[in-house]
């Protein structure tokens, strides 16, 4: 989130597109209904299904699943049009003045650089035109045929009402209710809050939804200001944590990033990373990332990490490639992967194509399951009838099961959706032989320093010198590790001003990140949290809700990254003056010698209004950007593409064009490209999606849980349930290309008959928490039914859009 | 009873006058149930289940959000889900969280002939004592809600006690606690009107003119209640009784009837009594006394002679 759960109670309108809050988060749909009782704010939901939101929505909308970039697109193209922008704040805070390059180019659903066999793009041209002062030229008039403005308005021109009726199958009169609700909250005033989820990253075109959404809240200046944001709902409990601490396959922790094999300079690696300012007076702050990343290698490898040896980054792999989930597994059922450790996942259940992943998990020497549960994935070898029908005497991995505690049972921080790192202290012990993670993860490295250590190895330099100051080594306490990835003092800092000034003593806590050095004289294992565990002690324990303002600043409870910041880009609140936009809403303001208020400045606290630094710091340009350069896989603007299962032949946006079907950009297997199926055989579209009821693969375990919600089903609209002739509760079978499940159907008013291009398309809606272990009845795993491809960008699977046959048991 | 807002006003199947001398000067409370800020999560019915220790069976899905299928002894509330297509052709998901009504004029009360079975506390929480339970069905024949249910195991009747034991001690029943959006509120059924009415000015300025107050005088008003977007048809909302009344043959039997039914209670104990002087009591006789004895060595249960 850039905003934070509590603040969505400041938004005049919320727009749920991409998610069910009320469904997948109804702690958090709190604030919601908050805004509405206490704020008179509007509620639109956009959804193929009518949903639990959507039952307290002003307005629901439908739309065709996987379409809303053509949604999006066409909102934008509404507000350009009907001139329902906040001119001052696009004017100063985005990229809409910047000239763009020359040779780049947009046409049919391609942009410039496109290498068909490859699926990728060359994304040279993706960039501003700079000029003879190395900054990036700009009009301020707007008049240049290739100022960002100028394109994107050309290039959302095709994005019309009538093709949001034929693509989306949303009707034009309610899309255009919609579009005039969105654009009253161009005026400073009034605010409007975006919710999602994975009904927007579980598309091959997912990055680019949300990206589309961002550009549409920078337009109406609704970025930076309480009440607004783009605010990302978090499915796990510590989902947020962990992409914080760069537990994806790419990323260190922090949002930085490991070297590509490519990558074998340090100072190459470094230099491509610290931005340099791209217009005069801006701040460019990863210009700081040697600080953050020298910190990070002196938290791992401690004395190791010298400066003769680039702080340890020889130990670092360099990526030939991402090994992102569906990767991992494409090698695995290649049986190019002996042993999979797999720690608080249920692959079977969670990964797209369960027969491909029954198949890739058969491959394996070893598996270790380490979860508090008996998953599927830990029995994907037992035969449980038609339900996981596997040969058991053919597979011979062997599985070892270590059972761990769970949340409740250990103490430690979670951090949510609103980048809130909240400690919580264990409320039971776990039953019998569990243990940590912590404990498990701890066990399992020492043994295997001690193996290197005694036998050595190809390269062991960088297991047996891994700092573990742990007063256990086989158990570190969650509060060393918390201490540790906040980080401390190595030596004495001083002032760089006044050297004699000792600002913080050797071995002390370190209040924020400003405080790190590239020097190796600071520790800090994940920069962004610097300070969560400061001088004063663990903030993140802090349960001070008090909130002066009762705009829900309560900056005294646990401790929010970066920084102890709630609101990102709170800078854009105020205009070009420092004045707030709305004094109303007060996040921070200029005094007229420094920044301060209800949070903490995201912009030089000290910096004068006046000298024209933008509120995105962490931009080169300081601005908000519509043009992405060449950040995204597939282009600079969202373009809709259809999803990789379509029911429609062509791409009515670049029509006859094979290539531009689907995502240009997508990584796709060749095996699973065979496994897609067609319009023809599988004629509705389906979506998956979570119940309140329960927690993904685990509350079938629990009996509370299961007696609110105890069998599988999948949900039907009338008109397919009419002229399949399946009456409400009856049995069906769901099948794609790549499996079948069968379920009670649940005919519903809810799941409407869209007209798409013309013709009568169902959509058939299929809850995803049916296991076949656990107190529920027996069910199938959903993911039986769908496609291996992920968002081009994040890998992240497509399991909200893919075709289906339905048929009557 | 030491707790005051658990002073008992009325007793079942009771004549004698319960004591008044304190009479919940703080209020009765009430439960407000807005359907509109509903979003039919459930965390009220495992709260439910939770506080009050109640597992219900793991059963099936029948083709709906609905689950359990129905209210039983051990499922005190539960959501409805209706799906409703408005004039305007828009469609709305109406959830009413079903469960006892806690009347003021308890149908179930009236209709039960088992002494303090049922009972009405001062704060206006209709509460079952099941150990003066004799499982005759009589309070789900007297409930315009249709709420009590009959258990199987013990043959008494069960239903919400509005937490009873939480709101004496000054806490809120469980399933408010859990409500996540507000759409469950607790307090004196004062408060819980005034509430309700800015509930509804907010509805009307989203277009439900019809939006209002549920509290059916027809059992003299209810101490749970609901605002609903479309009070003027209840009945939308899976089924909720438009205008309840205590069934009129409850009224009939201990209304009207009541003192033509003591007359023959009356009566019959008259004709014993004529019996007994006429006839005189039953005596055993020396045969009896031998088939008593001949059974007993036998083993078995003493014969009686018809």
């Amino acid at each position: 989130m850039t905003n934070h759960w509590v603040d969505i109670k400041n938004a005049d309108l919320v727009l749920i597109m991409g998610g069910n809050a009320a469904e997948a988060h109804p702690c958090g749909f709190k604030w919601v209904t908050e805004a509405k009782a206490h704020n008179k704010a509007r509620l639109i939901v956009v959804d193929p299904r009518f949903t639990r939101s959507a039952s307290v929505a002003d307005v629901y909308v439908p739309i065709r699943t996987g379409t809303d970039i053509a949604f999006l697109g066409a909102v934008m193209n509404y507000l350009l049009t009907e001139d329902k922008i906040q001119h001052e704040y696009v004017k100063n805070y985005t990229d809409m003045s910047f000239i763009v390059r020359e040779d780049f180019t947009f046409a049919d659903g391609l942009y410039s650089g496109y290498n068909a066999d490859k699926h990728s793009y060359d994304k040279a041209s993706w960039d501003y035109e700079t000029g003879a002062d190395g900054y990036v030229k700009v009009d301020p008039e707007l008049k240049h045929p290739r100022c960002v403005y100028q394109l994107m308005k050309q290039h959302y021109t095709r994005y019309t009402p009538e093709m949001v009726e034929r693509v989306c199958g949303t009707p034009r009169e309610k899309f255009l209710q919609v579009c005039e609700m969105i654009g009253s909250t161009a005026t400073p005033t009034r605010a409007m809050t975006v919710m999602y989820a994975l009904g927007w990253t579980q598309h091959s075109v997912g990055s680019q939804m949300i990206r589309a959404g961002a550009m549409m809240q920078l337009l109406l200046g609704n970025i930076g200001i309480a009440g607004g944001g783009m605010n990302a709902l978090r499915g796990h409990s510590n989902i947020q944590g962990l992409t914080d601490l760069g537990l994806m396959s790419n990323l260190l922790p922090g949002y930085l990033t490991l070297p590509g094999e490519k990558e074998q300079d340090y100072d190459k690696y470094i230099a491509a990373r610290a931005f340099k300012p791209l217009r005069p007076n801006q701040l460019s702050y990863w210009q700081n990332y040697n600080k953050f990343y020298v910190s990070l290698m002196k938290a791992w490898w401690g004395d190791a990490a010298t400066a003769d040896n680039h702080w340890g980054y020889d130990y670092l792999p360099k990526l030939d490639k991402s090994y992102d989930m569906l990767q991992a597994f494409e090698l695995m059922n290649q049986g190019k992967v002996n042993g999979f450790i797999c720690q608080g996942f249920n692959p079977l259940a969670a990964a797209p194509n369960k027969g491909k992943m029954n198949a890739a998990l058969a491959q394996l020497k070893f598996l270790v399951v380490m979860d508090p549960l008996a998953t599927e994935t830990s029995e994907f070898w037992r035969n449980f009838g038609e339900h996981n029908d596997v040969d058991s005497a053919r597979i011979a991995t062997e599985v070892f099961r270590l059972p761990t505690t769970c949340f409740a049972e250990e103490d430690g921080a979670l951090v949510n959706s609103g980048r809130w790192l909240q400690w919580h202290w264990k409320g039971a012990d776990p039953p019998g032989t569990a243990r940590s993670d912590l404990q498990i993860m701890a066990e399992l490295f020492t043994r295997l320093r001690a193996i290197y250590k005694s036998e050595g190895g190809a390269y062991p330099d960088p297991i047996v010198n891994l700092s573990w100051p742990y007063v256990v080594p086989t158990s570190p306490s969650p509060e060393e590790l918390a201490k540790e990835y906040s980080g401390r003092a190595l030596k004495d800092l001083t002032d760089p001003k006044n050297p004699a000034q000792v600002t913080r003593k050797a071995g002390e806590q370190l209040a924020g990140f400003a405080e790190l050095r590239d020097d190796g004289s600071t520790l800090s294992g994940c920069w962004i949290y610097c300070g969560a565990w400061g001088p004063g002690g663990n903030l993140m324990a802090r349960r001070d809700n008090s909130d002066p303002t009762g705009i829900g600043q309560t900056l005294n409870w646990a401790f929010a990254w970066p920084a102890n910041r709630r609101v990102l880009y709170n800078r854009a609140s105020c205009d070009a003056n420092g004045k707030p936009f709305d004094p109303a809403r007060k996040l921070i303001a200029w005094n007229g010698a420094a920044w301060g208020g209800a949070d903490v400045p995201d912009y030089k606290v000290d910096e004068e209004p006046a000298l024209g630094m933008g509120p995105f710091i962490m931009n080169a340009d300081g601005v908000g950007r519509f043009f992405a350069r060449a950040a995204m896989a597939e282009g600079p603007f969202p373009e809709h593409y259809e999803p990789f299962e379509t029911p429609l032949a062509s791409n009515p946006f670049s029509p006859g064009k094979a290539e531009t079907l689907n995502n240009p950009a997508a990584r796709v297997f060749k095996d699973d490209r065979a496994a897609f199926g067609k319009a023809d055989q599988f004629p509705h579209v389906a979506t998956t999606y979570r119940l309140t009821e329960h927690f993904h693969f685990w509350t079938q375990h629990s009996r509370l849980n299961a007696i609110v919600q105890p069998q599988q089903f999948v949900e039907i609209g009338e008109k397919l349930a009419r002229e399949l002739g399946i009456a409400d509760g009856e049995q069906v079978k769901v099948s794609s290309n790549r499996g079948y499940i069968k379920a009670v159907a649940v005919v519903t008013k809810r799941l409407r008959t869209l007209t798409v291009d013309g013709k009568p398309l169902h959509t058939v809606g299929i809850p995803l928490h049916a296991g076949f272990t656990g107190l529920t009845k027996p069910g199938f795993l959903t993911n039986t039914l769908t496609p291996v491809v992920g968002d081009a960008n994040s890998q992240t699977p497509e399991s909200k859009s893919f075709l289906v046959k339905v048929e009557k048991v | 009873m030491p707790l005051q807002s658990l002073d008992i006003v009325r007793r079942s199947a009771t004549t004698t006058p319960e004591p008044g001398v304190r009479r919940a000067y703080t209020g009765t409370v009430a439960k407000l149930i807005d359907t509109t800020k509903c979003i039919g999560c459930k965390a009220c019915q495992v709260a439910c289940m939770e506080w009050n220790d109640l597992r219900d069976e793991v059963g099936t899905n029948f083709g709906s959000y609905q689950n359990p299928a129905d209210l039983s002894d051990r499922s005190w509330t539960l959501m409805r889900f209706t799906e409703y297509e408005n004039p305007k052709g828009d469609l709305e998901w109406l959830i009413r969280k079903d469960g006892c009504m806690h009347c003021a004029d308890p149908g179930c009360l009236k209709a039960c002939p088992s002494p303090g079975a049922i009972v009405q506390y001062a704060n206006g929480i209709v509460d079952f004592q099941e150990e003066n339970c004799i499982g005759c069905g009589y309070c789900v024949t007297g409930c315009p809600f249709d709420i009590p249910r009959i258990s199987k195991r013990d043959r008494k009747a069960y239903k919400c006690t509005l937490c009873s034991d939480r709101v004496a001690v000054g806490m809120e029943p469980a399933c408010i606690k859990a409500c996540p959006t507000g759409a469950l509120v607790f307090g004196t059924k004062e408060d819980m009107r005034e509430h309700a009415a800015e509930r509804i000015e907010d509805l009307k300025s989203r277009g439900f003119d019809k939006a209002g107050l549920y509290d059916p005088p027809g059992v003299g008003g209810t101490h749970v209640m609901y605002v609903l977007h479309h009070a003027d048809q209840p009945a939308l909302y899976a089924g909720l009784a438009p205008d309840p009344h205590i069934s009129p043959l409850v009224r009939l039997w201990k209304g009207r009837a009541k003192p033509l039914s003591l007359a023959i209670m009356a009566l019959t104990a008259l004709a014993g009594f004529f019996h007994f002087v006429r006839v005189g009591r039953n005596e055993v006789d020396e045969q009896d006394e031998e088939a008593a004895r001949r059974s007993l060595a036998a083993g078995g249960k003493p014969e009686m002679r018809p």
